[in-house]
């Protein structure tokens, strides 16, 4: 019912740490004097592998309905082939925000009036270090690039805080290095 | 500190500030996380108490009565048919007046299987003899858990603090983790009145025969009858000590104020929702919306459910003209307890009662969107409360097989 929050949903795989990666937003969009925070997964029957969302509300005040985001700001896809099993982008907003992690060109994706952002997490975090299909880490350095609501250092030092005792270099890295490579297109 | 975690952990933050000395539990979803928590605030030395493993939940709650037989502050969770196999326990454990506190992450019960969300394992416990609180949020999960160790050993009554499975268990959201020596101003270690003592033995909670007999030193002792009353007594009286609970809490942490109702724009109001738990704050924004096109809706939010604080809910539903109860849970064959309840406590205005309309809505995780509580609040905002007297459901789907009626 209120307009005023940002809402954003958030599509992996069980597994690929779509929760974690929602979380660590939560915190840095707190740290950076949002107050009303609530990041909220919708649970199925988790497996590994199974598509997964969670929802992240953000606004100046407190959050009071929980109810999963209908209508989304942005929309962010921790698989680019999600998007050809559901409808991930169902209820984005007409002048929403799409981040993917993808291989293909930023051009490859239209959403109907949204904006588009792409980089290959996948590839780009194997670069900076993370075993191979830890993407969780690169896609906020992507949503921190693509989003604006966020300050790098205020990111990368959340990721640091929270992968305390696994990668946190390498994890901050790879947010790095996916803020720097994210192409922006669509509309 | 403010945190950003999940309702399970700030339940497990207030059982440590409470320096439960016991913990029993068996896991099962979604109040695991929490019980897990403990156990890794004692493993790692931040917290001493002994957690004690079992096999069910039955078990869980057999050892938290026995350690608080012996005097120390114990603590259980469970959800769903974890409760339900409790039964017994949570029984005797109001019965023999042992000040325990179990969190329940709220899910639906069996058959058929499910883990996701309603109220139906806690209110069917209703009747139990235990207190009963319902929380919001996670401020109100932690701060409820270090409240309903005080006022369990104030009036010597169990205390249950539910809150919605999945929605609030599983949700993070910041909230404030006072510090430990501000948690022990507010409570103290647990003294026991009484206390099992291997040098001086004695029997519980024996066969009690229903007329009052001597007991072995010759005292007119209490039948039956006498003990049940004096539990109904005090749970009464636990409606003014959970105030007293409350101002101590206020004095020392700086925040709280009504235990018993949360009401939103209920002064003026024509129209009030009334639920337990978050769903009542999912009402605020439906709310807000309503006014904003002049209807004078309010949500009146029920924090102590047992005993019921009949007068105050009355009180601040007075001078409106329909209350619409929304419920997760049904007394089945009859209508939503909660309603029952509501239309109970009104019975003694016989003038300008409001009228009272039931939904049932989110059984078992049932998807509650903002925009069919809009339009069910709104549908009930006039003066014969849309249509009649009858149970109506929210997100029924009545297409599927076999549902043809």
């Amino acid at each position: 019912m209120k307009s005023d929050n940002i809402e954003i949903r958030w599509h992996g795989r069980g597994g690929q740490g779509a929760i974690t990666a929602a979380k660590i937003v939560a915190k840095a969009m707190f740290a950076s004097g949002y107050t009303g925070v609530a990041m909220v997964p919708t649970f199925g029957t988790e497996r590994r592998g199974a598509p997964v969302f969670t929802s992240l509300k953000v606004s100046r005040e407190k959050i009071y309905d929980l109810s999963p985001s209908k209508k989304p700001d942005i929309v962010v896809v921790l698989d680019h082939l999600l998007l050809e099993e559901e409808d991930i982008t169902q209820g984005l907003k007409r002048d929403g925000l799409v981040i993917i992690n993808s291989p293909l060109a930023v051009r490859s994706y239209r959403f109907n009036g949204s904006r588009v952002a792409v980089a290959d997490v996948t590839d780009l975090s194997v670069k900076a270090g993370l075993p191979q299909g830890m993407v969780n880490s690169g896609i906020i350095g992507s949503f921190a690039r693509a989003a604006g609501l966020l300050e790098l250092d205020v990111l990368l030092k959340t990721i640091k805080d929270e992968f305390i005792g696994r990668r946190p270099d390498e994890n901050a890295r790879a947010a790095q290095l996916c803020y720097e490579n994210t192409a922006m297109g669509g509309l | 500190m403010q945190i950003i975690e999940t309702g399970n952990t700030a339940a497990a933050l207030g059982v440590k500030l409470a320096r439960a000395q016991v913990i029993a539990a068996y896991p099962i979803t979604p109040q695991t996380p929490l019980t897990e928590k403990l156990s890794e605030f004692i493993e790692s030395g931040e917290m001493k108490a002994e957690y004690i493993p079992v096999e069910s939940e039955h078990s869980a709650l057999a050892i938290c009565i026995a350690a608080a037989s012996a005097g120390a502050r114990s603590f259980t969770a469970t959800s769903s048919n974890g409760l339900l196999y409790m039964h017994e326990q949570i029984q005797w454990a109001a019965g023999a007046r042992l000040p325990l506190v179990m969190c329940v992450a709220n899910r639906g019960v069996g058959a058929p299987w499910n883990i996701w969300n309603d109220h139906q394992d806690s209110i069917s416990q209703r009747d139990t003899g235990w207190i009963q609180i319902y929380a919001n949020d996670h401020q109100q999960i932690i701060d409820s858990v270090l409240k309903a160790f005080c006022l369990a050993e104030e009036v010597m009554i169990p205390v249950m603090v539910c809150y919605d499975g999945y929605i609030l268990s599983h949700t993070h959201m910041p909230f404030d983790v006072p510090d430990s020596e501000t948690a022990d101003a507010f409570l103290p270690p647990y003294q026991p009145p009484y206390a099992l003592d291997p040098a001086d033995p004695a029997n519980l909670n024996t066969v009690t025969m229903p007329e009052c007999r001597p007991d072995v030193r010759g005292d007119i002792a209490p039948g039956y009858m006498e003990i049940r009353h004096l539990l109904q007594h005090d749970l009464i009286e636990a409606i003014p000590a959970l105030m007293r609970v409350e101002e101590r809490f206020r004095a020392v942490f700086g925040r709280g104020g009504n235990p018993y109702i949360e009401p939103y724009r209920c002064d003026d109001a024509d129209y009030i929702a009334v639920s337990l738990g978050s769903l009542s704050y999912q009402l605020h924004g439906v709310v807000d919306a309503l006014r904003a096109e002049g209807v004078r809706a309010g949500v009146l939010s029920v924090h102590l459910y047992r005993p019921f604080p009949d007068k105050i809910i009355v009180e601040a539903l007075d001078g409106c003209s329909g209350v619409i109860v929304f419920e997760k849970a049904l007394s089945y064959g009859y209508q939503g307890p909660l309603c029952s309840d509501i239309k109970s406590a009104l019975y003694r205005h016989a003038q300008g009662r409001p009228f009272v309309t039931n939904y049932i809505l989110g059984l078992g995780g049932r998807e509650i969107t903002t925009q069919d509580l809009y339009e069910a609040l709104k549908a009930s905002c006039s003066p014969d409360g849309g249509a009649g007297e009858e149970t109506r459901w929210i997100g029924l789907k009545l297409h599927t097989r076999g549902m043809q009626t």
